[in-house]
Protein backbone atom coordinates (compact mmCIF):
# COMPACT_ATOMS: atom_id res chain seq x y z
CA UNK A 1 0.00 0.00 0.00
CA UNK A 2 1.15 3.54 -0.80
CA UNK A 3 -0.13 6.19 1.59
CA UNK A 4 -0.27 9.78 0.43
CA UNK A 5 0.76 11.65 3.58
CA UNK A 6 -0.48 15.25 3.33
CA UNK A 7 2.88 16.46 4.67
CA UNK A 8 5.45 14.05 3.14
CA UNK A 9 3.76 12.88 -0.07
CA UNK A 10 3.42 9.26 -1.26
CA UNK A 11 5.13 6.85 1.15
CA UNK A 12 5.30 3.08 1.65
CA UNK A 13 2.89 1.68 4.26
CA UNK A 14 5.89 0.19 6.12
CA UNK A 15 6.70 3.70 7.40
CA UNK A 16 3.48 3.86 9.41
CA UNK A 17 2.18 2.49 12.68
CA UNK A 18 -1.49 1.53 12.34
CA UNK A 19 -3.60 2.03 15.44
CA UNK A 20 -6.91 0.74 14.08
CA UNK A 21 -10.46 2.04 13.91
CA UNK A 22 -10.79 5.79 14.31
CA UNK A 23 -14.32 5.52 15.69
CA UNK A 24 -13.85 4.53 19.36
CA UNK A 25 -14.00 7.50 21.73
CA UNK A 26 -13.02 7.16 25.37
CA UNK A 27 -16.17 7.25 27.54
CA UNK A 28 -16.59 9.69 30.40
CA UNK A 29 -15.72 8.54 33.92
CA UNK A 30 -19.33 7.98 34.99
CA UNK A 31 -20.49 6.13 31.88
CA UNK A 32 -20.25 2.71 33.52
CA UNK A 33 -18.42 -0.54 32.90
CA UNK A 34 -20.33 -1.61 29.79
CA UNK A 35 -19.30 1.57 27.97
CA UNK A 36 -15.65 1.00 28.86
CA UNK A 37 -15.72 -2.68 27.82
CA UNK A 38 -17.22 -1.61 24.51
CA UNK A 39 -14.57 1.08 24.07
CA UNK A 40 -11.62 -1.16 24.95
CA UNK A 41 -12.68 -4.41 23.24
CA UNK A 42 -15.65 -3.81 20.92
CA UNK A 43 -14.98 -3.45 17.20
CA UNK A 44 -17.18 -2.73 14.19
CA UNK A 45 -14.70 -4.62 11.97
CA UNK A 46 -16.56 -3.58 8.82
CA UNK A 47 -15.93 -5.11 5.42
CA UNK A 48 -15.83 -1.92 3.40
CA UNK A 49 -14.64 1.65 3.77
CA UNK A 50 -13.64 2.63 7.30
CA UNK A 51 -11.67 5.38 9.00
CA UNK A 52 -8.42 4.42 10.73
CA UNK A 53 -5.72 6.19 12.68
CA UNK A 54 -2.24 5.87 11.14
CA UNK A 55 0.91 7.36 12.70
CA UNK A 56 3.69 8.38 10.30
CA UNK A 57 6.33 6.82 12.52
CA UNK A 58 9.47 7.29 10.39
CA UNK A 59 8.24 10.41 8.59
CA UNK A 60 6.64 13.60 9.87
CA UNK A 61 5.28 11.88 13.03
CA UNK A 62 1.78 13.14 12.33
CA UNK A 63 -1.36 11.25 13.27
CA UNK A 64 -3.39 10.72 10.10
CA UNK A 65 -6.98 9.68 9.56
CA UNK A 66 -6.95 7.24 6.65
CA UNK A 67 -10.14 6.19 4.90
CA UNK A 68 -9.50 2.71 3.50
CA UNK A 69 -11.52 -0.13 1.98
CA UNK A 70 -10.76 -3.31 3.97
CA UNK A 71 -11.94 -5.49 1.06
CA UNK A 72 -9.50 -4.09 -1.52
CA UNK A 73 -6.87 -2.09 0.50
CA UNK A 74 -7.77 0.94 -1.63
CA UNK A 75 -7.05 4.19 0.22
CA UNK A 76 -9.84 6.70 -0.35
CA UNK A 77 -8.51 9.71 1.54
CA UNK A 78 -5.77 10.77 3.98
CA UNK A 79 -6.12 13.79 6.26
CA UNK A 80 -4.42 15.10 9.40
CA UNK A 81 -6.34 13.74 12.40
CA UNK A 82 -6.15 17.13 14.13
CA UNK A 83 -8.18 18.57 11.26
CA UNK A 84 -10.85 15.81 11.48
CA UNK A 85 -10.98 15.55 15.29
CA UNK A 86 -9.59 18.87 16.63
CA UNK B 1 -26.17 -42.81 2.29
CA UNK B 2 -23.22 -44.73 3.71
CA UNK B 3 -19.88 -43.99 2.06
CA UNK B 4 -17.59 -46.55 0.48
CA UNK B 5 -15.13 -47.89 3.03
CA UNK B 6 -11.57 -47.00 2.06
CA UNK B 7 -9.00 -49.75 2.56
CA UNK B 8 -6.21 -51.59 0.77
CA UNK B 9 -8.79 -54.20 -0.32
CA UNK B 10 -11.12 -51.53 -1.75
CA UNK B 11 -8.16 -50.09 -3.63
CA UNK B 12 -7.20 -53.49 -5.03
CA UNK B 13 -10.81 -54.21 -6.04
CA UNK B 14 -11.06 -50.85 -7.82
CA UNK B 15 -7.73 -51.46 -9.55
CA UNK B 16 -9.22 -54.56 -11.16
CA UNK B 17 -11.98 -52.42 -12.72
CA UNK B 18 -9.69 -49.53 -13.66
CA UNK B 19 -10.99 -47.35 -10.81
CA UNK B 20 -14.37 -46.80 -12.48
CA UNK B 21 -16.35 -47.72 -9.36
CA UNK B 22 -15.44 -44.87 -6.98
CA UNK B 23 -18.39 -42.76 -5.89
CA UNK B 24 -18.31 -39.10 -4.72
CA UNK B 25 -16.92 -38.77 -1.19
CA UNK B 26 -20.00 -36.88 0.04
CA UNK B 27 -23.51 -36.00 -1.10
CA UNK B 28 -23.95 -32.52 -2.59
CA UNK B 29 -27.17 -31.86 -0.66
CA UNK B 30 -30.00 -29.48 -1.52
CA UNK B 31 -31.26 -27.35 1.39
CA UNK B 32 -34.38 -28.58 3.18
CA UNK B 33 -36.91 -26.19 4.74
CA UNK B 34 -35.88 -26.85 8.29
CA UNK B 35 -33.19 -28.49 10.45
CA UNK B 36 -32.63 -29.00 14.16
CA UNK B 37 -29.11 -27.59 13.81
CA UNK B 38 -27.54 -25.31 11.22
CA UNK B 39 -23.78 -24.78 11.25
CA UNK B 40 -22.79 -21.69 9.27
CA UNK B 41 -19.40 -22.23 7.64
CA UNK B 42 -18.11 -25.36 5.91
CA UNK B 43 -14.48 -25.06 6.94
CA UNK B 44 -12.68 -27.53 9.17
CA UNK B 45 -14.38 -26.31 12.35
CA UNK B 46 -17.90 -26.25 10.90
CA UNK B 47 -17.59 -29.70 9.35
CA UNK B 48 -16.03 -31.14 12.51
CA UNK B 49 -18.89 -29.64 14.54
CA UNK B 50 -21.48 -31.28 12.27
CA UNK B 51 -19.60 -34.58 12.34
CA UNK B 52 -19.44 -34.74 16.13
CA UNK B 53 -23.07 -33.57 16.45
CA UNK B 54 -24.06 -36.64 14.42
CA UNK B 55 -21.46 -39.08 15.75
CA UNK B 56 -21.17 -38.29 19.45
CA UNK B 57 -24.50 -36.61 20.17
CA UNK B 58 -26.66 -38.67 17.79
CA UNK B 59 -28.28 -35.73 16.02
CA UNK B 60 -30.06 -36.62 12.79
CA UNK B 61 -31.06 -33.23 11.43
CA UNK B 62 -27.90 -31.18 10.83
CA UNK B 63 -26.89 -28.93 7.93
CA UNK B 64 -23.62 -27.18 7.12
CA UNK B 65 -23.97 -24.03 5.00
CA UNK B 66 -20.87 -23.03 3.03
CA UNK B 67 -20.79 -19.85 0.95
CA UNK B 68 -18.10 -21.20 -1.39
CA UNK B 69 -16.87 -24.76 -1.73
CA UNK B 70 -15.42 -27.21 0.79
CA UNK B 71 -11.72 -26.50 1.24
CA UNK B 72 -11.85 -23.09 -0.47
CA UNK B 73 -11.59 -20.78 2.55
CA UNK B 74 -9.14 -20.72 5.43
CA UNK B 75 -9.09 -24.54 5.41
CA UNK B 76 -6.99 -24.21 2.24
CA UNK B 77 -4.88 -21.28 3.44
CA UNK B 78 -3.21 -22.41 6.66
CA UNK B 79 0.25 -23.86 7.24
CA UNK B 80 -1.03 -27.26 8.50
CA UNK B 81 0.78 -27.38 11.86
CA UNK B 82 -0.60 -29.43 14.75
CA UNK B 83 0.77 -29.08 18.30
CA UNK B 84 -0.25 -28.58 21.93
CA UNK B 85 2.74 -26.67 23.36
CA UNK B 86 0.72 -24.09 25.29
CA UNK B 87 1.38 -22.45 28.64
CA UNK B 88 -1.88 -21.40 30.28
CA UNK B 89 -4.33 -23.69 32.11
CA UNK B 90 -7.29 -22.59 29.95
CA UNK B 91 -5.45 -23.61 26.80
CA UNK B 92 -3.33 -26.72 27.48
CA UNK B 93 -6.16 -29.25 28.17
CA UNK B 94 -8.08 -28.06 25.11
CA UNK B 95 -5.17 -28.25 22.67
CA UNK B 96 -3.93 -31.52 24.14
CA UNK B 97 -7.40 -33.01 23.64
CA UNK B 98 -7.17 -31.77 20.06
CA UNK B 99 -3.79 -33.42 19.51
CA UNK B 100 -5.13 -36.69 20.94
CA UNK B 101 -8.08 -36.48 18.54
CA UNK B 102 -5.63 -35.88 15.67
CA UNK B 103 -3.77 -39.05 16.67
CA UNK B 104 -6.89 -41.17 16.14
CA UNK B 105 -8.60 -39.07 13.50
CA UNK B 106 -7.76 -41.08 10.40
CA UNK B 107 -9.11 -44.32 11.87
CA UNK B 108 -12.16 -42.48 13.17
CA UNK B 109 -12.93 -40.86 9.80
CA UNK B 110 -11.61 -43.71 7.60
CA UNK B 111 -9.73 -41.04 5.66
CA UNK B 112 -6.05 -40.35 5.14
CA UNK B 113 -5.46 -36.86 6.56
CA UNK B 114 -1.69 -37.45 6.35
CA UNK B 115 -1.15 -36.70 10.04
CA UNK B 116 2.60 -36.75 10.46
CA UNK B 117 4.03 -36.37 13.98
CA UNK B 118 7.50 -35.28 13.00
CA UNK B 119 7.91 -32.88 15.93
CA UNK B 120 7.88 -29.15 16.53
CA UNK B 121 10.98 -27.35 17.78
CA UNK B 122 10.71 -23.84 19.30
CA UNK B 123 14.18 -22.29 19.33
CA UNK B 124 15.47 -19.87 21.95
CA UNK B 125 18.28 -17.39 21.59
CA UNK B 126 19.13 -16.12 25.10
CA UNK B 127 19.28 -17.31 28.70
CA UNK B 128 16.06 -15.48 29.52
CA UNK B 129 14.27 -17.15 26.64
CA UNK B 130 15.55 -20.52 27.84
CA UNK B 131 13.93 -19.86 31.23
CA UNK B 132 10.65 -18.96 29.53
CA UNK B 133 10.73 -22.12 27.42
CA UNK B 134 11.62 -24.25 30.42
CA UNK B 135 8.61 -22.81 32.24
CA UNK B 136 6.38 -23.59 29.27
CA UNK B 137 7.79 -27.13 29.07
CA UNK B 138 7.16 -27.63 32.80
CA UNK B 139 3.58 -26.38 32.46
CA UNK B 140 3.04 -28.82 29.60
CA UNK B 141 4.47 -31.75 31.56
CA UNK B 142 2.31 -30.91 34.58
CA UNK B 143 -0.68 -31.32 32.25
CA UNK B 144 0.66 -34.64 30.94
CA UNK B 145 1.90 -33.25 27.62
CA UNK B 146 5.28 -34.28 26.22
CA UNK B 147 8.03 -31.65 26.16
CA UNK B 148 11.82 -31.89 25.92
CA UNK B 149 14.26 -29.06 26.52
CA UNK B 150 17.21 -29.41 24.13
CA UNK B 151 20.57 -27.68 24.43
CA UNK B 152 22.42 -26.30 21.41
CA UNK B 153 24.33 -29.55 20.84
CA UNK B 154 21.11 -31.59 20.69
CA UNK B 155 19.51 -29.06 18.32
CA UNK B 156 22.64 -29.19 16.15
CA UNK B 157 22.24 -32.95 15.88
CA UNK B 158 18.64 -32.54 14.72
CA UNK B 159 19.08 -29.56 12.42
CA UNK B 160 22.75 -28.95 11.58
CA UNK B 161 21.86 -26.41 8.88
CA UNK B 162 20.70 -23.68 11.32
CA UNK B 163 22.83 -20.55 11.81
CA UNK B 164 23.99 -21.39 15.35
CA UNK B 165 26.68 -18.70 15.48
CA UNK B 166 24.46 -15.88 14.20
CA UNK B 167 26.03 -12.69 15.63
CA UNK B 168 22.73 -11.18 16.77
CA UNK B 169 20.58 -14.26 17.51
CA UNK B 170 22.80 -17.27 18.36
CA UNK B 171 20.84 -20.47 18.99
CA UNK B 172 20.95 -21.55 22.66
CA UNK B 173 18.62 -24.55 22.31
CA UNK B 174 14.99 -25.41 21.79
CA UNK B 175 11.81 -26.81 23.32
CA UNK B 176 10.77 -29.91 21.41
CA UNK B 177 7.31 -31.44 21.31
CA UNK B 178 7.81 -34.75 19.51
CA UNK B 179 4.08 -35.41 19.10
CA UNK B 180 3.57 -32.15 17.19
CA UNK B 181 3.78 -32.11 13.42
CA UNK B 182 1.65 -31.49 10.36
CA UNK B 183 -1.50 -32.81 8.67
CA UNK B 184 -2.86 -32.32 5.18
CA UNK B 185 -5.36 -29.44 5.34
CA UNK B 186 -7.50 -30.54 2.35
CA UNK B 187 -7.56 -34.10 3.61
CA UNK B 188 -8.93 -32.91 6.95
CA UNK B 189 -11.95 -31.06 5.52
CA UNK B 190 -12.62 -33.75 2.91
CA UNK B 191 -12.42 -36.43 5.58
CA UNK B 192 -14.80 -34.60 7.95
CA UNK B 193 -17.20 -33.80 5.08
CA UNK B 194 -17.28 -37.41 3.92
CA UNK B 195 -17.72 -38.84 7.42
CA UNK B 196 -20.40 -36.26 8.35
CA UNK B 197 -22.30 -36.83 5.12
CA UNK B 198 -22.29 -40.59 5.72
CA UNK B 199 -23.98 -39.93 9.09
CA UNK B 200 -26.75 -37.94 7.41
CA UNK B 201 -25.42 -34.37 7.64
CA UNK B 202 -26.46 -32.17 4.69
CA UNK B 203 -23.44 -30.33 3.30
CA UNK B 204 -24.76 -27.41 1.24
CA UNK B 205 -22.17 -25.58 -0.83
CA UNK B 206 -22.59 -22.23 -2.61
CA UNK B 207 -25.06 -21.23 0.09
CA UNK B 208 -24.24 -17.86 1.68
CA UNK B 209 -26.09 -16.66 4.76
CA UNK B 210 -27.34 -13.13 4.05
CA UNK B 211 -29.50 -12.46 7.08
CA UNK B 212 -30.97 -13.82 10.31
CA UNK B 213 -34.69 -14.12 11.02
CA UNK B 214 -35.72 -13.36 14.62
CA UNK B 215 -39.02 -13.77 16.41
CA UNK B 216 -40.71 -11.33 18.78
CA UNK B 217 -38.54 -12.48 21.73
CA UNK B 218 -35.37 -11.86 19.70
CA UNK B 219 -34.64 -15.54 19.19
CA UNK B 220 -33.00 -16.50 15.90
CA UNK B 221 -35.34 -18.95 14.18
CA UNK B 222 -34.02 -19.10 10.62
CA UNK B 223 -31.36 -17.84 8.26
CA UNK B 224 -31.87 -16.10 4.94
CA UNK B 225 -29.54 -17.44 2.26
CA UNK B 226 -29.01 -16.96 -1.44
CA UNK B 227 -30.87 -20.28 -1.78
CA UNK B 228 -33.86 -19.29 0.32
CA UNK B 229 -34.91 -19.23 3.96
CA UNK B 230 -33.89 -22.19 6.14
CA UNK B 231 -35.42 -22.65 9.60
CA UNK B 232 -33.40 -24.10 12.47
CA UNK B 233 -33.73 -24.95 16.15
CA UNK B 234 -30.21 -23.82 16.92
CA UNK B 235 -27.69 -21.99 14.76
CA UNK B 236 -23.93 -22.21 15.23
CA UNK B 237 -21.46 -19.83 13.60
CA UNK B 238 -18.07 -21.24 12.61
CA UNK B 239 -16.97 -18.59 10.16
CA UNK B 240 -13.62 -17.41 11.56
CA UNK B 241 -12.26 -14.59 9.41
CA UNK B 242 -15.76 -13.28 8.76
CA UNK B 243 -17.24 -13.58 12.28
CA UNK B 244 -17.98 -9.87 12.66
CA UNK B 245 -19.81 -9.74 9.31
CA UNK B 246 -22.09 -12.68 10.14
CA UNK B 247 -22.59 -11.57 13.77
CA UNK B 248 -23.65 -8.12 12.55
CA UNK B 249 -26.64 -9.80 10.89
CA UNK B 250 -27.86 -10.55 14.43
CA UNK B 251 -26.85 -7.04 15.66
CA UNK B 252 -23.87 -8.42 17.60
CA UNK B 253 -20.54 -6.62 17.99
CA UNK B 254 -17.56 -8.86 18.75
CA UNK B 255 -14.15 -8.23 20.36
CA UNK B 256 -12.55 -9.23 17.07
CA UNK B 257 -10.57 -7.60 14.25
CA UNK B 258 -10.04 -9.36 10.90
CA UNK B 259 -6.40 -9.31 9.85
CA UNK B 260 -4.49 -10.77 6.93
CA UNK B 261 -1.79 -13.39 7.57
CA UNK B 262 0.48 -14.36 4.71
CA UNK B 263 2.03 -17.77 4.05
CA UNK B 264 4.59 -18.96 1.55
CA UNK B 265 5.73 -22.16 -0.14
CA UNK B 266 8.98 -22.82 -1.98
CA UNK B 267 9.66 -25.13 -4.92
CA UNK B 268 9.82 -28.83 -4.04
CA UNK B 269 13.10 -29.90 -2.44
CA UNK B 270 14.48 -33.20 -1.17
CA UNK B 271 13.71 -33.88 2.51
CA UNK B 272 15.82 -31.44 4.55
CA UNK B 273 13.72 -30.32 7.54
CA UNK B 274 13.25 -32.85 10.35
CA UNK B 275 9.95 -31.25 11.46
CA UNK B 276 8.45 -27.86 12.24
CA UNK B 277 11.01 -25.27 13.37
CA UNK B 278 10.17 -21.86 14.82
CA UNK B 279 12.49 -18.86 15.23
CA UNK B 280 12.44 -17.44 18.75
CA UNK B 281 13.86 -14.00 17.98
CA UNK B 282 11.05 -12.95 15.68
CA UNK B 283 7.90 -14.60 14.45
CA UNK B 284 8.77 -17.20 11.84
CA UNK B 285 7.90 -20.87 11.42
CA UNK B 286 8.81 -23.36 8.73
CA UNK B 287 8.06 -26.97 7.86
CA UNK B 288 8.36 -29.15 4.78
CA UNK B 289 5.34 -30.62 3.05
CA UNK B 290 5.26 -34.21 1.86
CA UNK B 291 5.63 -32.87 -1.70
CA UNK B 292 8.90 -31.23 -0.63
CA UNK B 293 7.92 -27.56 -0.57
CA UNK B 294 9.09 -25.47 2.36
CA UNK B 295 5.95 -24.03 3.94
CA UNK B 296 6.57 -20.94 6.06
CA UNK B 297 5.10 -17.76 7.45
CA UNK B 298 5.50 -15.00 9.99
CA UNK B 299 3.64 -12.02 11.40
CA UNK B 300 0.34 -10.42 10.49
CA UNK B 301 0.50 -7.50 8.08
CA UNK B 302 -0.85 -5.33 10.90
CA UNK B 303 -3.89 -3.66 9.34
CA UNK B 304 -7.44 -4.87 9.12
CA UNK B 305 -8.28 -6.65 5.91
CA UNK B 306 -10.81 -8.91 4.25
CA UNK B 307 -8.80 -8.97 1.00
CA UNK B 308 -7.09 -12.38 1.39
CA UNK B 309 -3.81 -10.93 0.14
CA UNK B 310 -1.00 -9.10 1.88
CA UNK B 311 1.66 -6.53 1.07
CA UNK B 312 5.40 -6.54 0.45
CA UNK B 313 6.80 -5.28 3.81
CA UNK B 314 5.84 -8.61 5.43
CA UNK B 315 7.27 -10.61 2.51
CA UNK B 316 10.59 -8.86 3.11
CA UNK B 317 10.34 -9.34 6.88
CA UNK B 318 9.58 -13.08 6.63
CA UNK B 319 12.40 -13.68 4.12
CA UNK B 320 14.86 -11.83 6.36
CA UNK B 321 13.89 -14.04 9.28
CA UNK B 322 14.31 -17.15 7.14
CA UNK B 323 17.81 -16.04 6.19
CA UNK B 324 18.70 -15.25 9.81
CA UNK B 325 17.60 -18.73 10.90
CA UNK B 326 18.73 -20.98 8.04
CA UNK B 327 20.80 -19.26 5.35
CA UNK B 328 20.58 -22.38 3.16
CA UNK B 329 17.05 -21.44 2.06
CA UNK B 330 18.41 -18.40 0.22
CA UNK B 331 18.87 -20.41 -2.98
CA UNK B 332 15.38 -21.93 -2.97
CA UNK B 333 12.84 -20.28 -5.23
CA UNK B 334 9.48 -19.13 -3.90
CA UNK B 335 6.61 -20.89 -5.59
CA UNK B 336 3.55 -19.16 -4.15
CA UNK B 337 2.44 -16.77 -1.45
CA UNK B 338 -1.10 -16.13 -0.29
CA UNK B 339 -3.09 -14.52 2.48
CA UNK B 340 -5.81 -15.75 4.79
CA UNK B 341 -8.12 -13.71 7.01
CA UNK B 342 -7.74 -14.27 10.76
CA UNK B 343 -10.27 -13.51 13.49
CA UNK B 344 -7.94 -11.73 15.92
CA UNK B 345 -9.43 -11.53 19.42
CA UNK B 346 -8.16 -8.97 21.88
CA UNK B 347 -6.34 -11.54 24.04
CA UNK B 348 -5.20 -13.94 21.31
CA UNK B 349 -7.44 -16.84 22.40
CA UNK B 350 -10.58 -18.28 20.81
CA UNK B 351 -14.27 -18.08 21.78
CA UNK B 352 -16.69 -21.03 21.93
CA UNK B 353 -19.82 -19.84 23.68
CA UNK B 354 -23.49 -18.91 23.60
CA UNK B 355 -24.23 -15.38 22.43
CA UNK B 356 -26.62 -12.85 23.99
CA UNK B 357 -28.98 -13.69 21.08
CA UNK B 358 -31.09 -16.78 21.96
CA UNK B 359 -30.65 -19.65 19.52
CA UNK B 360 -27.33 -18.34 18.20
CA UNK B 361 -24.01 -19.91 19.21
CA UNK B 362 -20.52 -18.70 18.40
CA UNK B 363 -17.26 -20.42 17.53
CA UNK B 364 -14.48 -18.12 16.32
CA UNK B 365 -11.61 -15.85 17.21
CA UNK B 366 -9.05 -18.49 16.34
CA UNK B 367 -6.29 -15.95 15.63
CA UNK B 368 -3.41 -17.76 13.91
CA UNK B 369 -4.13 -21.08 15.60
CA UNK B 370 -7.31 -22.53 14.17
CA UNK B 371 -6.02 -25.47 12.16
CA UNK B 372 -4.52 -27.46 15.03
CA UNK B 373 -7.73 -26.94 17.02
CA UNK B 374 -10.05 -28.33 14.32
CA UNK B 375 -11.15 -31.63 15.94
CA UNK B 376 -11.40 -30.30 19.52
CA UNK B 377 -13.16 -27.15 18.35
CA UNK B 378 -15.72 -29.30 16.53
CA UNK B 379 -16.24 -31.60 19.52
CA UNK B 380 -16.58 -28.72 22.02
CA UNK B 381 -18.91 -26.71 19.78
CA UNK B 382 -21.06 -29.78 19.13
CA UNK B 383 -21.22 -30.33 22.90
CA UNK B 384 -22.32 -26.73 23.43
CA UNK B 385 -24.95 -26.92 20.68
CA UNK B 386 -26.35 -30.29 21.71
CA UNK B 387 -26.35 -29.89 25.50
CA UNK B 388 -26.40 -26.11 25.94
CA UNK B 389 -23.43 -26.25 28.28
CA UNK B 390 -19.71 -25.88 27.54
CA UNK B 391 -17.46 -28.91 27.10
CA UNK B 392 -15.18 -29.27 30.18
CA UNK B 393 -12.09 -28.60 28.02
CA UNK B 394 -13.45 -25.31 26.66
CA UNK B 395 -14.93 -23.60 29.73
CA UNK B 396 -12.43 -20.74 29.56
CA UNK B 397 -13.35 -19.68 26.01
CA UNK B 398 -16.22 -17.43 27.08
CA UNK B 399 -17.45 -14.45 25.12
CA UNK B 400 -17.91 -12.37 28.28
CA UNK B 401 -14.35 -12.89 29.56
CA UNK B 402 -13.36 -9.48 28.19
CA UNK B 403 -15.90 -7.80 30.46
CA UNK B 404 -15.14 -10.00 33.48
CA UNK B 405 -11.36 -9.71 33.12
CA UNK B 406 -10.64 -13.44 32.74
CA UNK B 407 -8.47 -12.99 29.65
CA UNK B 408 -6.29 -15.82 28.32
CA UNK B 409 -3.30 -13.82 27.14
CA UNK B 410 -1.15 -16.74 26.03
CA UNK B 411 1.18 -14.63 23.91
CA UNK B 412 -0.22 -11.14 23.98
CA UNK B 413 0.15 -10.57 20.26
CA UNK B 414 -2.32 -9.64 17.57
CA UNK B 415 -5.00 -7.02 17.71
CA UNK B 416 -4.50 -4.30 20.27
CA UNK B 417 -7.28 -3.36 22.66
CA UNK B 418 -7.65 0.38 23.28
CA UNK B 419 -5.80 0.35 26.59
CA UNK B 420 -3.68 3.45 26.16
Amino acid sequence: MIVKCPHCGSRDSGEFHIRGEAAPCRPEYGDGQAAFVEYVYGRSNVAGVQQEHWYHMVGCRSWLTVERDTRTHEIVSVTFTKEVQP
Amino acid sequence: MSAQHYSIFALARQALTQHRGWTPAWRNAEPRESYDFIVIGGGGHGLATAYYLAKVFGQKSVAVLEKGWIGGGNAGRNTTIIRSNYLLPGNIPFYEMSLKLWEGLEQDLNYNAMVSQRGILNLFHSDEQRDAHERRGNAMRLHGVDADLLDAAAVRKMAPFLDFENARFPIFGGLLQKRGGTARHDGVVWGFARAASALGVDIIQNCEVTGMVRDAQGRVTAVETNRGRIRAGKIGMAVAGNSSRVAAQADLRLPIESHVLQAFVSEGLKPILPGVITFGAGHFYISQSDKGGLVFGGDLDGYKSYAQRGNLPIVEDVCEEAMALMPMVGRARLLRSWGGIMDMTMDGSPIIDRTPVPGLYFNGGWCYGGFKATPASGLCFAHLLARDEPHPAATAYRLDRFASGHLIDEKGSGAQPNLQ
